[in-house]
């Protein structure tokens, strides 16, 4: 009896390991190779990109967070935390290991079973990414020469790679010298990568758990100094609520007495004194983030989906009312938040406003149009000047004594600003006509490099000695006075909540212009020339009329921009207006999403508020420098993957997805196949 | 009533070396349907480009109500009252059915940015008319384009009722003079036979003189008062139905097909 238990334990013992034996071996054929290899190279790839470009060292300085208490330990060997260097590399292999592990799941196909294949792939492209960087230690190494007098290690190549040099060596190798490097980079990579693709095998509540831990994470410790501000702005007030009657005298942040907030103690316990949170600040907004998730996911389900249905059910009109219902709610929080943040956040703000302004400008002319104008800018440069000559007393000498001075002894008219700005808008729309009319019968690649042209054209007449008796030439104008609203206040950059108001009005013109002629007559003709204007011409749209109102238009709310620009700046100069500036504009239209007015609010938040504008800082000073870069970077990704924007106009995303959208209408029923006469006729829309 | 309301004389166009029209010369009279046929590559629909100031002639001249149309632009060709449908049917795609048909009145109708900015009585007023007559337009075509259609993009539309939005598009304009380049290519006999009441009726009830442009013999021969054959860019025979398919040279230029036999 034992003996035949024992003998059928043992068969089934060796069967179990030969399944065993077979899934590991099935696990490594589940394997996709050449995605490995593919994925793994990108990987490799990004991250000796982002060493030699200097980000990794460059943003190394910003600790971002403390595993060890910062406060006892100064300066621990091992590193005390992670750092904005750090985590432009780590991110990349928990991006690419969650994108190695992507699968498109085609209508009708069964999805795969994830499982530990997943893993096991995440691991390898990470392992072969993070070869990439132990290549780059060993070629540093072999590079590296230390002197023998000083014992300061050169480096060779350092002449054509800036960053190939000692700060990155340590960075890459912890210190340790290249061999640890050898294996610890491949390691960490693939942990890192298999995290990623782990993703792929949570369940959803979980996976939304843990993605919400670590983007709030990231976001309190990356955005410390925005939190921060709000924090002790709102805590302030609880604590001393008389502050509030002083909010629309000066800014309080302005030598006002430092009150005790009553968030402090949630600061000290976030943030390290240096900076950066704390190992116990991270570990309660990991928690609490994941909690939140969790209780959401559980709460809503399959609410927010049904809901979101709903509402697209609705009838169009009834939609557009709750979704501008919406924006006044999100305006109007909006406009308080300057309450309790210092001006520093508030020049920011400001500073979104502007580019908010110009983004909206634009969006008309290329978004609603399809006019690719790359020389807006120089309608930004007409209304800051235009202000600049009237308002300030700093003005060339050459212009005659009928041309208005608005400033009084040294201090703005009342109302002065609003005088200039009638005049504003008239020269933005004359120099919009001027412009726009011999190069408004081009189309396409021809009328962009023409208007980038003449962007250039009208930077240079500033720039020019011949005019420089006008605009003062390379040293601009200055001493632009602030505009003074007289009992209101004056709005000068040394207030920038007051910037930001006047923004703010300006901003909600902007889109109540661009939302008004949307849904006009005006706005079906742009959107019929930007789908066929042959077809549009023929159907007695005059495009050339509308296409010029257009660019007028964009030009005047581009010049109001260029008015709140000279009073805020005080001093405008032919650099301000460079043909960045338009790139710029017109990246945030195309990230935010074209011919979308929330598209180009939440694009502007995001490049201008966060990267920063073209000579304005963002929220991540540290990126400055590679701001452009990034701006490329996302340009390209977004062109390859999400072309309609971050918040896409409807319309456009049909245009850009064509296919795939008639594929749902189709599955949902909603294509009319052809018809074999009335019986399909009569048939009343699908439930 | 023979009025003349379009009179094309010595109209000749070459691309190229390529004479696509030689030497042109017909007319339309008010109230008239005149049919256009010919061989793949006759030069018809270039004929059509040329009347709506798409393609400038090389010389000749096209007068519309007695005046002149040489040198317009397309939009005030069509400003003028003439109107027309593309054979590669090129709706507004991305834009709803409705917006394609009130777009097409922009030339008729005249508010302009202040207007929709302050949202003024005259705006809404145009506002609501421009839908009316959207409306009634697509009407005109029962319960195809109508209703829950209207919100819907025109690329969903079907092969049948994308050229039906076609029609409607071009009648929308409020022409006089409406010219349909092959209206039923691609529909089906029924579909096909119902249009052709339809053309009838853009006559009697909406008071379309019409040019219609057709490969299709029997819809030719339901409505058309008269049939114009051409075949590389002349013409080869003019008049009624039965003239012209039995004229020796079309039955030659269709390639010695006999008409009849096209059922
Ligand atoms: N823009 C152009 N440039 C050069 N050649 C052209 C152009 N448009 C038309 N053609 C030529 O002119 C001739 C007449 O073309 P058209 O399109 O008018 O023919 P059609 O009678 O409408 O033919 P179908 O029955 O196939 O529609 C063809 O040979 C065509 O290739
Ligand atoms: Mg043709």
């Amino acid at each position: 009896m034992s003996d035949i238990n024992a003998n059928v334990l043992a068969t089934e013992a060796a069967e179990t390991i030969e399944d065993l034996a077979e899934s590991a071996s099935g696990l490594f054929n589940d394997v996709d190779r050449d995605r490995v290899v593919r994925y793994g190279s990108y990987l490799a790839m990004a991250l000796v990109f982002v060493s030699l470009v200097g980000m990794a060292v460059g943003l190394d300085g910003r600790q971002i967070l403390f595993w060890i208490n910062p406060d006892v330990y100064v300066n621990h060997p091992d590193g005390q935390g992670l750092s904005l260097g750090d985590v432009a590399l780590w991110m990349w292999p928990l991006l690419l290991g969650w994108a190695a592990t992507n699968e498109v799941v085609l209508e009708g196909m069964q999805a795969r079973v994830r499982g530990v294949s997943d893993l096991v792939t995440g691991f390898l492209v990470g392992a072969l990414g993070g070869l990439g960087i132990s290549f780059l230690t060993f070629l540093m190494s072999v590079d590296r020469e230390i002197n023998p007098e000083n014992g300061v290690p050169a480096y060779g190549a350092r002449d054509p790679l800036v960053n190939w040099n000692e700060q990155l060596y340590i960075m890459l190798t912890f210190n340790r010298g290249w061999t640890f490097a050898l294996w610890a980079w491949p390691l960490l990579a693939g942990l890192l990568a298999m995290v990623g693709a782990s993703f792929r095998v949570m369940s959803d509540p979980i996976r939304k758990a843990i993605t919400a831990a670590l983007i709030s994470v990231l976001s309190v410790s990356v955005f410390q100094f925005l939190v921060d501000d709000l924090l002790e702005g709102v805590g302030e007030t609880i604590a001393d609520p008389g502050r509030i009657s002083n909010f629309f005298e000066s800014d309080p942040s302005l030598g006002r007495p430092r009150v005790d907030s009553a968030f402090d103690p949630l600061i000290d316990f976030l943030y390290a004194k240096t900076g950066g949170l704390r190992l116990e600040g991270v570990i309660l907004v990991a928690v609490v983030a994941a909690a939140l998730s969790l209780v959401a996911s559980y709460l809503v389900r399959g609410r927010v989906k049904q809901a979101r249905q709903a509402y697209f059910d609705r009838p169009l009109a009834e939609r557009t009312r709750s979704s501008a219902l919406l924006m006044v709610g999100v305006a109007l929080a909006l406009l308080i938040v300057p309450f309790f943040t210092g001006s520093i956040i508030n020049e920011l703000l400001a500073n979104v406003g502007i580019f908010l302004l110009l983004a909206l400008g634009l969006n008309i002319v290329v978004g609603l149009a399809g006019i690719l104008d790359l020389g807006y800018v120089a309608f930004f440069a007409v209304g800051g000047y235009t202000t600049a000559v009237l308002t300030s007393a700093g003005r060339g000498e050459s212009w005659p004594s009928w041309v208005p001075l608005l400033v009084d002894e040294g201090e703005p008219v009342v109302g002065g600003w609003l005088i200039a700005l009638v005049l504003v808008m008239v020269f933005a729309g004359l120099t919009g006509l001027l412009i726009g009319a011999p190069v408004i019968r081009m189309r396409g690649d021809y009328l962009a490099i023409v208007t980038l042209g003449f962007g250039e054209i009208i930077r240079l007449l500033f720039l020019s000695d011949w005019l420089k008796g006008y605009f003062g030439g390379a040293q601009g104008i200055t001493n632009i006075e602030g505009a003074d609203f007289g009992p209101i206040g004056t709005v000068t950059g040394v207030e920038p909540r007051s910037v930001f108001y006047l923004v703010a009005v300006f901003a909600a013109i902007a889109i109540y212009v661009s939302w008004r002629l949307e849904r006009s007559r005006l706005g079906r003709a742009w959107m019929a020339i930007r789908e066929d204007e042959s077809v549009a011409e023929a159907m007695g749209i005059n495009t050339v009329n509308m296409k010029l109102m257009a660019f007028v238009v964009g030009a005047v709310l581009a010049s109001f921009a260029g008015a709140i620009f000279s009073a805020k700046v005080g001093s405008i100069f032919p650099t301000s207006f460079l043909i960045l500036v338009s790139i710029i504009i017109l990246v945030v239209v195309i990230v935010g999403g074209m011919g979308n007015i929330m598209g180009v609010i939440a694009g502007s938040l995001v490049l201008i508020g966060v990267l920063g504008g073209p000579k304005q800082p963002g929220l991540l000073q540290e990126f400055s420098e590679y701001k452009l870069l990034i701006y490329g970077v996302l340009l390209v990704w977004m062109m390859l993957q999400r072309p309609e924007g971050l918040v896409p106009n409807v319309r456009r995303s049909r245009e850009l997805h064509q296919e795939e959208f008639l594929q749902d209408a189709w599955l949902k029923g909603e294509v009319d196949t052809d018809d074999e006469g009335d019986d399909v006729a009569t048939e009343v829309a699908p439930a | 009533m023979s009025e003349r309301i379009l009179d094309i004389q010595n109209l000749s166009v070459t691309f190229g070396g390529l004479h696509a029209l030689k030497d042109l010369n017909f007319h339309v009279d008010e109230g008239e349907i005149v049919g256009v046929i010919g061989p793949n590559g006759a030069g018809k629909t270039t004929f059509f480009n040329m009347i709506s100031g798409m393609v400038t002639p090389t010389s000749g001249d096209i007068l519309f109500e007695g005046e002149s149309l040489i040198g317009l632009d397309p939009n005030q060709v069509t400003q003028r009252g003439i109107s027309r449908t593309f054979q590669n049917v090129r709706l507004f795609a991305n834009m709803t059915i409705l917006e394609n048909v009130m777009v097409s009145q922009h030339c008729r109708t005249k508010q302009g940015v202040w207007g929709a900015l302050f949202n003024t009585p005259a705006f809404k007023k145009e506002e609501a008319e421009i839908r009316a007559h959207a409306e009634k337009v697509l009407g005109f075509f029962g319960t195809r384009l109508i209703g829950y259609r209207l919100e819907q993009p025109a690329s969903v539309l079907s092969y049948a009722n994308r050229r039906r939005l076609e029609i409607a598009r071009a009648m929308a304009t409020s022409p006089r003079l409406l010219l349909l380049d092959e209206p039923v290519a691609g529909m089906n006999p029924k579909e096909s036979a119902e249009l052709t009441g339809l053309i009838g009726k853009l006559r009697s009830e909406w008071g379309f003189t019409i040019v219609m442009i057709e490969h299709d013999m029997n819809v030719v021969r339901d409505v058309s008062d008269r049939v114009v054959c051409l075949d590389h860019g002349e013409t080869l025979a003019q008049g009624s139905f039965d003239e012209v398919s039995n004229d020796p040279e079309v039955i030659e230029a269709y390639l010695g097909r006999p008409l009849e036999k096209q059922k």
